[in-house]
């Protein structure tokens, strides 16, 4: 019990038309990276914004280190460090004028505030655009801006929504390095993504979440483990028909077999698969 | 206090790069007041034995200060609907007070410098006036106030469209009907109680009482105390609103 960072219980979000979450709840150890794994609109955002004390849950309990956040929302906020969806940057002022006012919201001192400038802008690699306005920066350069801002205060849990989303490939595989770096350094965090290869890079727990509830969760490796290591593509004349296979040769036989009339292909399972099949058992 | 000092500082940044422009706009309007409505329109005008730019100028200031205290308004939408950066505050673990204090004061040190700009172009056209501490304290709460009203309908307002709504149909009219362009003793009956219970009314007559008489009533700036009191008060409880 002792090793939990956060602790969700039956958080349930309800807008004027909509249920945005119907009872989630889940637990993330320390220095765990926790993906919430989910297409738009399943949710995730709203849990972290709930988690940030950015708006307030319908009902349920969140607990960060054994305290209830709601009960201690100031002190839960320090202890939190937030990187948003959207880039929200004072993009007039420059990457150090950006940290330094973060550091001020966060009260450290300002002799830290400098220290943890510099190393983080050596750990991200920015150290010669700290005088850079945000807006001569590229999206790239911004995340990781927005990344190092969340880290400056050195929050015990890191909220990590869409770190990724609209970025290039190769940009983004940059991004998950720098994500996995800041894992090592000890920080709990938890992630959110609709890119299922990203939870299945970077996450050591993954949450499968589907119109406001939670429909699974385990090891990235236990749930692919689950549904098999092999999948067989079977292109129907009208759908994509996919089958699931422990071993390879029987995998291969299944290729066989439809290989004469249809297009097939013979893959490794991965956490897209996990994920539509969870879906599939739902509709 | 921190948190308060963020705000302030992140305001006061962003002005400082736009000093240039800032201090342009912030002369143009009572440079086209003087000129026009002072020297060109009111030449020939005398209102209680004193000149009509001697009796506009600190109307002038009272008005100039409210608009630019307001004006946060807008920088304060820009954050929150365009640049997102009030979910930033929003996360951080500061308080609502200090949140509104920080915006609340860098509007009156907007209000301070438009003041100031406005004394300046004064002398440099001629016009003597008095000038003393309270008078001063006047400017301050009147800006405080309008500083407060500007955060409060910056939290309540869903979009930049409503934001004009608030300018258009309460700033604006204040701007000319609050003692500012003309005595309001000769105002109609029915409307006279109202606004000579404006904030910006109370202004005006204090800062003209000082201004050419050197006195004025320390009731108003009691008022005034208590208005500015109350108008923060609402700004912290629309912060509140602004969560959801």
């Amino acid at each position: 019990m002792s090793n939990i960072a956060l602790k969700i219980e039956n958080l349930v979000k309800k807008y004027p038309s909509i249920f945005a979450l119907k009872g989630v709840s889940f637990e993330i150890k320390e220095k765990e990276l926790f993906a919430l794994l989910g297409p738009n609109g399943a949710g995730k955002t709203t849990i972290i914004k709930i988690i940030a004390g950015l708006t307030n849950p319908t009902a349920g309990k969140i607990y960060l280190f054994q305290k209830n956040i709601f009960n201690n929302l100031i002190w839960s906020k320090g202890q939190i460090g937030i990187v948003p969806q959207h880039i929200n940057l004072d993009i007039e002022l420059t990457v150090e004028e950006n940290l330094l006012i973060h550091g001020l919201l966060y009260q450290m001192p300002l002799s830290l505030i400098k220290k943890r400038i510099s190393e983080l802008l050596e750990l991200a690699n920015l150290k010669e655009r700290k005088n850079s306005k945000i807006k001569e920066l590229s999206e790239g350069l911004k995340r990781r801006v927005l990344i190092i801002r969340a880290l400056l205060h050195q929050p015990k849990l890191l909220l990590l929504d869409e770190p990724t989303v609209g970025l290039d490939p190769h940009i983004r595989r940059r991004i998950w390095s720098f994500i996995k770096n800041i894992q090592k350094t000890g920080t709990t965090i938890l992630l959110t993504t609709h890119y299922m290869e990203e939870a299945e890079f970077l996450a050591d727990k993954v949450a499968f979440i589907f119109s406001g509830k939670i429909i699974g969760i385990n090891t990235p490796q236990n749930f692919i483990n689950q549904l098999g290591n092999y999948a067989v593509d079977v292109y129907f004349s009208d759908k994509l028909k996919t089958f699931y296979f422990k071993d390879k040769t029987n995998a291969e036989k299944e290729l066989l077999k439809y290989s004469k009339n249809y297009f097939v292909s013979l893959r490794r399972v991965n956490l897209e698969d996990v994920f539509l099949n969870y879906v599939e058992k739902r509709l | 206090m921190k948190g308060f000092f963020a705000i302030y500082l992140r305001e006061f940044l962003l002005f400082k790069k736009r000093l240039f422009r800032v201090l342009l706009s912030f002369s143009i309007n009572p440079l086209l007041y003087i000129f026009a409505f002072g020297i060109g329109l009111g030449k020939n005008i005398n209102i209680g034995g004193k000149s009509y730019l001697e009796f506009l100028i600190p109307g002038l200031i009272s008005a100039t200060s409210m608009v630019q205290a307001f004006a946060i308004n807008i920088e304060i939408n820009i954050a929150r609907f365009y640049l997102k950066i009030f979910e930033e505050f929003q996360a951080s673990p500061i308080s609502y007070f200090s949140y509104a204090l920080g915006e609340v004061l860098s509007g009156v040190t907007r209000a301070f410098l438009a003041t100031f700009i406005i004394i300046a172009i004064s002398f440099l056209a001629g016009v003597k006036f008095y000038l003393n501490l309270y008078f001063f304290l006047t400017v301050f709460l009147n800006a405080f106030i309008f500083a407060s009203f500007g955060l409060t309908s910056a939290m309540l307002i869903k979009s930049h469209a409503d934001q004009a709504l608030v300018t258009n149909f309460i700033i604006t009219p204040m701007m000319f009907l609050g003692g500012t362009f003309f005595p309001t003793e000769n105002l109609p009956f029915f409307i006279k109680p109202i606004i000579e219970a404006l904030p910006l009314t109370i202004t005006s007559h204090t800062l003209r009482s000082i201004a050419l008489y050197n006195s004025f009533k320390y009731s108003s700036l009691l008022i005034l105390s208590v208005i500015a009191i109350i108008s923060f008060i609402i700004a912290l409880y629309s912060i509140k609103e602004a969560k959801d």
